[in-house]
């Protein structure tokens, strides 16, 4: 083998950027330094032929430093700069890697979401004596957090127990319990020691009851580049390129999608359009550009586009505006100031930014969501902010490039935080399941049946669909539901009432009324109105329902084509006045704890289909403002030729 | 498999890309640091790239220790000519003229004073606000930690215990009069990828990578080149062998290696299975312990 088909060979590689988890303990420096050294091995056995044609080794050749790279990592510890994500490298004849290596221990959340924030692949190291540990769930909510899709959790030391099988499969199990409440696309559970070697690079003789593949070949194998989105062209103008008057050049990285030449494209935010004249390259012209290449790209008309401005294509846009939801990850040891401006980087840009809501703060071990008034260092939480100019993005599940931004401290000009977007925009399909909260096994299906939704429609005479109540306590939510169903049920309708006392009567009866649980009532109550739904009946749903998310994600259950959402509004003092059960004045004197509107928030809704003030309304006429809109969508009101679509 | 994806090559290299323009768009004045070595022409052609068909809009800098192999000189002088960059040549005239050099001053004498003090001269005499470097994590432990964005006060250190965070492709330039940061374009390259690139790139490095017959010294049990600059010690005759140069530095502290590679893949084939860590032949790294990371939190590159 020589030199030219080595590289042809090398050629062919990609790249993989991964995330190494864990504590000192795991033994995660062991794994590191085998991988390392192994995989230089096996990249020498590659070589090895190319070694005896052309090479004699120039000084004293080398023996292993296998423990000198060990070596290497404790001094570092003494040091005292472990507190810091580490770069590793290492090759094999399948592939490129590159290693970024975080402590788990201090600072463990920004600096796992430094190293996460550019890698496809997290291992998570557990030890087989310990087993699934807070930290454990720590470092996979924040994989999951930072849109990593592959996980590999190594359960290391196994030959500390033994190698036996029961002790990985229980482990295995307990964190499948709880990954489930993450969203991660793949995960693999492999046993190994790093220290003996067992599994790490080929299987050995100790764990032959394991059937899957070692670390390193599912390293090395692991498909992601369907990761990346291909389908949303971004092309952020990085840099604007003008070395004489007949050359007019816009610099970027294709962040998502395709660019091609001929295409019509429209710049954001300015909304000019243009079609790509050409794109040019050091190497020549090129067809296309995909993500990652770095192109300038010249446009057929001449548009005063600079910095700041991102190309997509007419038909498919980013959201453009001032304001976003996203989840932080504070970095910095000065906490979260509220309605203070900092500088918000994106892709598209540095703008000023006011952190104008923090809705919760995430309790990374128990994932619970907790009331807070900031995010001090190291903590994750969901937050509104307003911005002073409208910024093009997408949700980072979405498009990583595009839904990504950091926090700059305007005083001191640290990296204060880094921000993941949230969607806001409801998939318009009925989801063929939940992409959220996957059930916990995952050998569940829904049930098949015979019958379609058309028919079910013709049969019944309406197209099933939920209309979604929201508003305070004694807004009038309940009378309308039931003005609703009377009234839906004169015009020849199947409609029934779904509310909180149904709900709590029966399935919610083990749930409080904490942010938690109240979250997790309306996941309940929004997967039963999706049964009722798929048989066909209307459902009328009346929750309070105070949070956003909570309502958004109901919406994402059911279906957003069958959704409506309805603001039942009134200012707090009407519902108080109207009050005859004296909730509000229990509330008030701390009886009913996280009552909202008084002790606990209530978001309004800034995107609702319909808004109905009671207080300026009587009952007969929201109720035809909600029947009004049924029909407009279809969902009533047809002759059965239209229904079975 | 997807037909849109880069070589792992191609990737680097579009990372490369997207950081020299992202320092091109927000710093008021940056320079690119140019040593003349293998790195430094991975960089050139990687600067080239980023701005075609435009000129690279930034000058490079070489500080000059004046005890550089003179090849490398010569090298540097032809690159400018051809490539038409603007360079900067620096050299800490007054520490030369106080006698340093590193035969009496010791290593780490001599560098402090005509490599990171010369550095620190030249970017504050050109204001410079930011300063793109060759350096690379694979090299060293400390490198390791080390942000593609470094920032460094106003004496021109690294404070390793408080970097700022880095995430996706989003670097903060933010800095205050007096205060600047290093860029390092290749921070995700490794020694076999810079080796890859100049041979696919067909990019032009000093001579002094390939082996050939050379007059060295065997001193402190490194080959050091015999140069009419530097006397003798007693008792020290040089040698005629076969050698090559693995890094480049100043001639008295480079150290050969006994090598017959003397073309570009009989050097890749060389560099690709050594196990030695390429800066062993460099006598700086290892004359006190942790001694990287001491000259960086100095202002080192």
């Amino acid at each position: 083998m020589d030199i030219h088909s080595f590289f042809a060979s090398d050629e062919r590689k990609d790249l993989l950027r991964l995330l190494t988890c864990g504590s000192v303990d795991d033994g995660k420096s062991t794994l590191i330094g085998r991988l390392l050294y192994d995989s230089k091995l096996l990249y020498e056995d590659h070589l090895a032929a190319l070694e005896r044609d052309s090479v004699r080794r120039g000084s004293a050749g080398g023996d292993m430093d296998y423990s000198l790279l060990l070596d290497g990592l404790k001094a570092e510890r003494e040091q005292g700069i472990t507190i810091d994500v580490a770069y590793r490298f290492f090759a094999t004849p399948r592939r490129k890697f590159i290693i970024a290596d975080t402590p788990g221990h201090e600072q463990y959340t920004r600096n796992m979401a430094t190293g996460a924030s550019t890698a496809d692949l997290a291992v998570i190291l557990i030890d087989a004596r310990q087993g699934v540990l807070p930290q454990t769930r720590r470092h996979s909510f924040i994989a999951s957090l930072l849109g990593i899709r592959h996980l590999v959790v190594a359960v290391n030391k196994m030959d500390l127990v033994g190698y036996r099988q029961e002790v990985f499969e229980r482990i295995r199990g307990d964190y499948f319990d709880f990954a489930t409440r993450l969203e991660i696309g793949e995960v693999a559970c492999i046993p190994i020691s790093a220290l003996k070697g067992d599994n790490v690079v080929t299987p050995g003789p100790n764990l032959l009851w394991y059937q899957g593949e070692p670390l390193l070949p599912y390293l090395e194998t692991v498909h992601v580049a369907s990761d990346r989105n291909f389908i949303d062209l971004r092309f952020p103008v990085q840099y604007v390129l003008r070395p004489d008057l007949n050359f007019r050049g816009y610099c970027g990285t294709v962040a998502s999608g395709i660019l091609r030449r001929g295409d019509a494209v429209l710049a954001l935010p300015s909304g000019r359009r243009s079609t790509v004249k050409a794109i040019v390259t050091h190497d020549g012209e090129v067809e296309e550009a995909f993500p990652p290449m770095a192109v300038t790209v010249t446009l057929s008309d001449e548009l005063d586009i600079s910095r700041g401005d991102l190309l997509a294509h007419p038909h498919n846009l980013p959201r453009t505006s001032h304001e976003l939801e996203a989840m932080l990850v504070w970095m910095d040891e000065r906490a979260l100031a509220l309605n203070q401006p900092y500088l918000l980087k994106h892709v598209a840009g540095m703008i000023q930014a006011d952190v104008v809501g923090l809705r919760y703060r995430m309790n990374v071990n128990t994932l619970h969501r907790e009331p807070a008034d900031t995010l001090a260092l190291n903590e994750i939480g969901r937050v509104a902010l307003r911005l002073r100019r409208p910024l093009a993005h997408d949700a980072y599940a979405r498009n990583r490039a595009c839904g990504a931004f950091v926090l700059i401290d305007r005083l001191s000009n640290a990296t204060v935080a880094a921000g993941m977007i949230l969607d806001r925009e409801p998939d318009e399909s009925v989801p063929e399941h939940r992409a959220a909260d996957q059930p916990r096994s995952r050998y569940v299906r829904p049930p098949p049946s015979l019958v379609t939704p058309g028919e079910r429609a013709s049969r019944l005479r309406q197209k099933p669909c939920t209309v979604w109540l929201s508003g305070l306590p004694k807004s009038g939510k309940t009378t309308l539901a039931v003005a609703l169903e009377r009234r839906l049920f004169d015009l020849g309708c199947q409609a029934h009432i779904l509310d909180g006392g149904t709900l709590r009567l029966e399935i919610s009866r083990d749930l409080g009324f904490s942010g938690d649980d109240r979250a997790e009532n309306i996941r309940r109550a929004a997967g039963v109105a999706r049964v009722c739904n798929d048989a066909g009946l209307i459902t009328i749903a009346a929750f309070v329902s105070p949070f956003a998310e909570d309502r958004h994600r109901a919406r994402q259950i059911i279906g957003a084509a069958r959704f409506l959402e309805v603001y039942v509004h009134a200012p707090v003092e009407v519902c108080e006045r109207r009050d005859d059960e004296g909730l509000y004045a229990r509330a008030r004197r701390g009886e009913i704890p996280e009552f909202s509107g008084v002790s606990a928030p209530y978001e309004e809704p800034s995107r609702a289909d319909l808004v109905l003030p009671t207080h300026e309304l009587d009952v007969a006429t929201c109720v035809e403002q909600i029947v009004a809109e049924m029909r407009q969508r279809g969902w009533i009101g047809l002759e059965p030729a239209n229904l079975g679509r | 498999m997807n037909s849109y994806r880069l070589t792992h090559l191609k990737q680097l290299e579009a990372e490369s890309v997207h950081i020299f323009r992202e320092v091109a768009a927000e710093f008021e004045n940056p320079v690119m640091l140019y040593s003349v070595g293998k790195d430094s022409s991975v960089m050139l052609r990687l600067a080239q790239k980023a701005f075609h068909p435009g000129r690279i809009p930034f000058p490079l800098l070489h500080v000059d220790t004046t005890f550089k192999f003179r090849e490398m000189t010569e090298f540097r002088d032809r690159m400018a000519r051809e490539v038409g960059f603007r360079l900067v040549v620096h050299t800490n005239r007054q520490a030369l003229d106080a006698g340093c050099e590193p035969c009496g001053y010791g290593t780490q004498k001599c560098c402090a004073l005509l490599k990171t003090q010369g550095l620190l001269d030249a970017l504050a005499a050109g204001g410079y606000d930011a300063a793109l470097g060759g350096a690379r994590r694979d090299e060293e432990k400390s490198r390791a930690k080390e942000r593609i964005y470094s920032f460094r006060d106003r004496f021109g250190q690294w404070d390793p215990k408080n970097q700022r965070p880095e995430l996706w492709n989003l670097y903060n330039a933010r800095h205050n009069k007096g205060e600047s940061i290093r860029v390092f374009p290749l921070s995700n390259w490794t020694e076999q990828d810079v080796w890859h690139y100049i041979y696919t790139e067909h990019i032009p490095i000093v001579p002094l990578y390939f082996a050939r017959e050379r007059p060295v010294i065997e001193r402190d049990g490194m080959l050091i080149l015999d140069d009419a600059r530097f006397p003798r010690r007693p008792g020290e005759a040089p040698r005629t062998l076969m050698v090559r140069f693995r890094t480049l530095g100043c001639v008295p502290c480079t150290g050969a290696i006994r090598s017959d590679a003397d073309t570009i893949e009989k050097v890749i084939a060389e560099v690709m299975t050594a196990r030695h860590s390429e800066r062993q032949g460099r006598a700086i790294d290892h004359d006190q312990d942790g001694s990287m990371e001491i000259k960086k939190r100095e202002g080192y590159f």
